[in-house]
């Protein structure tokens, strides 16, 4: 039950002149929020902020995961769900519509009156959020339809024109076809069409570009940006302090449930005044904080102990892979082509592209899980790739596996005590007795700076950081010299990912294993990797040192994607 | 195998006691499911009559404190019947249950870990015996091997197999495809170590719930098939063989057909609570 108890606050208009063209006043207070406060039973997840949006502005709500940022997004569309309780001093929404005024008095009929034509509601999974089984242009224009905008075949027109205006090509087309058929990318772009259909002075945003590739990411930014410019206010909840830099105005950075931090973004960014800002300032990747820890604490960040990298003769080497699958339309496909690559001891390699560029798979093959068509790989200048399976299993000790997803990797069954007793049993000197396993678990547990508590937990019982820790000890159990890691923090939120990037360096320093790291994030790949690869539709296309290749790209493609990233400089 | 293996912790017998107090009906579906275990294993303490005396001064007689489900045609206690039907009713939904499973676990594994035609020939297999009509196999077995409760086990089991079957596959297909299964593979362990530590196990595990809902539908299963005649034979309590006899009477001597039939609904409904329950458990966690 919702319990809503605020006094009704009536609402001015601010005398500004300026209008943009969709007729709101550039400027305005649109959106005032005092006090907020949502709970859930005890637990009181948002306590106490307040805010406000403006026409033509954008607001970023920052914060990692469990900071309140998504709640409140939804309590200011009525949509904070059974069980919850929302109360404020102040919820108000500017006047000249029927949503005006106090929106805490509204029940769920009012509501729906709002969302939609006066509040926009962009979600973060465009699959989800889009219904499957209907087609996109009649998901699209459901706004319209639930407001009764016209008629059928006027709805139909404006679709296609919402549509084109968001940059989808071929409007017509995929109006008639669902979602499935539609790329990450399109869909999005579907979903802010129909959030922007009845033209609302609000949009709200939760996480609308984290699924996307950064090129994607960019035209969607564009879009939200031009949105912005005809007058839209816009609050953008993220976790990606870059987005927020490239697109917001003002920044209210939660943590907890509460705002610590809130101000124009160019202050927020560049001279941030709360230390929970400077620090997830500080973790995120970039060239800047290559060679050096992310997690800083007082001390400035101290440089890396480097063991030097073995330049003689290549631990991995792979040659002209090549990699075909069959698509169910019976067309063959080729996702990696005439893939080739070193990686020496002591080494990370990063394999940068986006989604469908063959990065997986050239992984999997040199993991030697999937067979390539063409090309071969060598371990140690021995055969790998060719071996059979079961000339393979002594070696695959060599060779560690880190995924995206620890807890799917997990046995749901199996305690952490399991998982790494089993992987050490597979190395070059399996422990011989119970009490030897268990020490060498525990010392594993440290090594990764996890306590003996774990021991006897699930893997589910454990938070994504602490699952990922646990991955990565089990793929140095068995004392490998290479430890593929695939996407292997892009599920965390940027402090947990500073603190397991930092880990993975410092095993480096200390064991001097390799990596073969994959991953779309490019600020990642430029802070781990001495050498990269740039993949795109199953090819390199280009290779050198990370600086060559983040200052000086020579492929249009490489360069496109550098353009499309957003940093945090570009706070305006 | 390594020695880290966890035992079972207090704090998973402690969910599952104060799981129970929440729910009273999964206290009364077990109180049920106790009673009818107790009523196969030792009918006699249950009631103190035996199901086969006949006493044709009081046959017919109605519900009462000394027959509390009244007396048949014979003048036999309906009560002592039903106890000692339990029984076979219980032994066929369990015989019939283990059977299924037998054939799905063989046939599901085999698909799914295969693949290629042997995956084909399977699936066809399982597709056109799951759209058979159970009562047209169940009626070619009899006629084969004549009306028994070993027959009445076996049709149940095979009819239900099919369904099962495409299940286990299912969960193979699903759990071979699962990271974990991946990553047991980069760490070097033989495919039969995989299957036997964590396919195995894994791919089962949604299946103990979908079991213990079997149990009840067989046993629902077969008093139909006893009730047309096709189970067991006449003088045995049977349950579905009871209804068969009660049937002449409905209109008459109502008890003899409803009080049974009010049994196998409160036990294939106690079963089938439990089987949920255990689903929701499992599958909670597993999530």
């Amino acid at each position: 039950m919702t319990v809503l108890n605020a006094r009704t606050t009536a609402s001015t208009r601010a005398n500004t002149p300026a209008t943009t063209d969709t007729g709101h006043q550039a400027g305005d207070a649109l959106l005032t929020v005092e006090n907020l406060r949502v709970s859930f039973g005890p637990a009181e997840v948002v306590k106490g902020i307040s805010f406000t949006a403006h026409a033509g502005r954008c607001l970023a709500i920052v914060g990692e995961s469990g900071s309140g940022k998504s709640v409140t997004a939804r309590t200011l569309v009525g949509l904070t769900g059974p069980g919850s309780r929302v109360q404020a001093d102040r919820i108000t929404l500017d006047p000249g519509s029927p949503g005006e005024g106090d929106l805490t008095a509204l029940g769920e009929r009012a509501w729906r009156g709002v969302r939609g034509k006066e509040i926009g509601f962009v979600l973060q999974d465009a699959l989800v959020s889009l219904d499957q089984l209907r087609r996109v242009g009649d998901e699209v224009g459901e706004p319209l339809r639930l407001h009764g905008w016209g008629d059928r075949s006027a709805r139909t027109e404006r679709v296609v024109e919402l549509l084109e205006s968001v940059g989808v090509p071929e409007p017509e087309m995929r109006a008639r076809q669902r979602p499935y058929e539609l790329s990450g990318g399109l869909r999005q772009r579907a979903l802010i069409a129909s959030a922007i259909a009845l033209d609302p002075r609000l949009l709200i945003a939760d996480e609308p570009t984290t699924a996307l590739d950064v090129t994607v990411q960019a035209q969607v930014l564009d879009l939200l940006a031009a949105s912005k410019a005809r007058g839209t206010s816009i609050i953008l909840i993220s976790h990606d302090l870059s987005v927020v830099a490239r697109l917001a105005d003002d920044v209210a950075v939660m943590r907890h449930g509460e705002i610590v931090e809130y101000g124009p973004t160019r202050q927020v960014l560049r001279r941030p005044q709360h230390e929970y800002t400077q620090a997830l300032l500080d973790a995120v990747p970039s060239e800047h904080t290559r060679g050096t820890r992310l997690v800083r604490g007082d001390a400035p960040a101290a440089p890396r102990k480097r063991r030097p990298v073995d330049r003689g003769r290549p631990l991995l080497d792979a040659r002209n892979l090549t990699k075909v699958y069959r698509g169910p339309d019976g067309v063959d496909r080729t996702v990696v082509q005439d893939v080739s690559f070193e990686l020496f001891g002591g080494e990370t390699l990063g394999i940068v592209g986006e989604s469908g560029s063959g990065k997986t798979t050239a992984a999997k093959i040199a993991l030697a899980l999937l067979a390539p068509e063409g090309g071969e790989v060598l371990l140690r200048g021995a055969a790998w790739s060719t071996l059979t399976q079961r000339q393979r299993r002594p070696l695959r000790s060599r060779v560690g596996v880190v995924y995206q997803d620890p807890l799917s990797s997990f046995d749901p069954r199996w305690s952490v005590g399991r998982i790494l007793g089993d992987a050490l049993s597979r190395g070059p000197k399996p422990p011989s007795s119970k009490a030897e396993t268990r020490d060498r678990v525990f010392r594993l547990l440290e090594q990764v700076g996890l306590g003996a508590e774990h021991l006897d937990a699930g893997p589910l019982r454990l938070s994504g950081g602490q699952r990922q820790r646990v991955a990565i000890a089990r793929a140095l159990a068995p004392e490998p010299e290479l430890i593929v890691c695939d996407e292997p923090v892009s599920a965390l939120d940027v402090s947990v990912q500073a603190q397991v990037l930092d880990l993975l360096t410092d095993l480096q320093d200390d064991l001097g294993v390799s990596y073969l790291f994959i991953s779309h994030d490019l600020g990642v790949i430029h802070h781990m990797s001495d050498r990269v690869l740039v993949m795109k539709d199953g090819k390199v296309v280009e290779r050198g040192t990370a600086d060559e290749i983040f200052t000086r790209p020579q492929h249009a493609y490489t360069q496109r994607l550098l353009t499309a990233l957003p940093r945090l400089e570009q706070a305006s | 195998m390594t020695a880290l293996s966890v035992p079972p912790t207090r704090a998973w017998t402690l969910d599952r006691v104060s799981g129970l107090r929440a729910r009273p009906g999964t206290v009364v579906a077990l109180a049920v499911v106790a009673f009818i275990v107790l009523a196969a294993l030792v009918p006699g303490l249950l009631t103190s009559h035996s199901p086969n005396a006949i006493d044709l001064q009081h046959s017919l007689g109605k519900p009462s404190l000394a027959h509390p489900f009244g007396t048949d045609a014979a003048g036999r206690d309906l009560f002592t019947r039903v106890v000692y039907g339990t029984r076979q009713s219980l032994g066929i939904g369990l015989g019939a249950t283990a059977l299924a499973m037998f054939i799905a676990i063989v046939l599901g594994f085999s698909a799914g870990l295969a693949g290629g035609w042997v995956d084909v020939v399977i699936t066809r297999v399982l597709e056109v015996a799951f759209a058979f009509p159970v009562l047209l196999l169940a009626l070619l077995l009899i006629s084969i091997r004549g009306p028994s409760m070993g027959t009445e086990l076996i049709a149940v089991g095979i009819g239900s197999a099919p369904g099962y079957a495409r299940m286990v596959r299912g969960q193979v297909l699903n759990v071979r495809e699962s990271g974990y299964v991946e990553a047991a593979g980069a760490l070097g362990h033989p495919r039969r170590t995989v299957i036997r530590r964590h396919l195995f196990p894994n791919a089962m595990r949604p299946l103990v719930a979908v079991m213990t809902l079997g149990v009840g539908q067989s046993i629902v299963w077969a008093s139909g098939l006893a009730f047309l005649g096709l189970g067991v034979a006449p003088p045995s309590p049977e349950w579905g063989a009871l209804l068969d006899s009660g049937r002449d009477y409905i209109t008459t001597q109502w008890w003899l057909e409803i009080l049974p039939g009010l049994l196998i609904v409160v036990v294939a409904l106690a079963v089938t609570s439990l089987g949920r329950t255990l689903q929701h458990r499992l599958e909670g966690a597993s999530r």
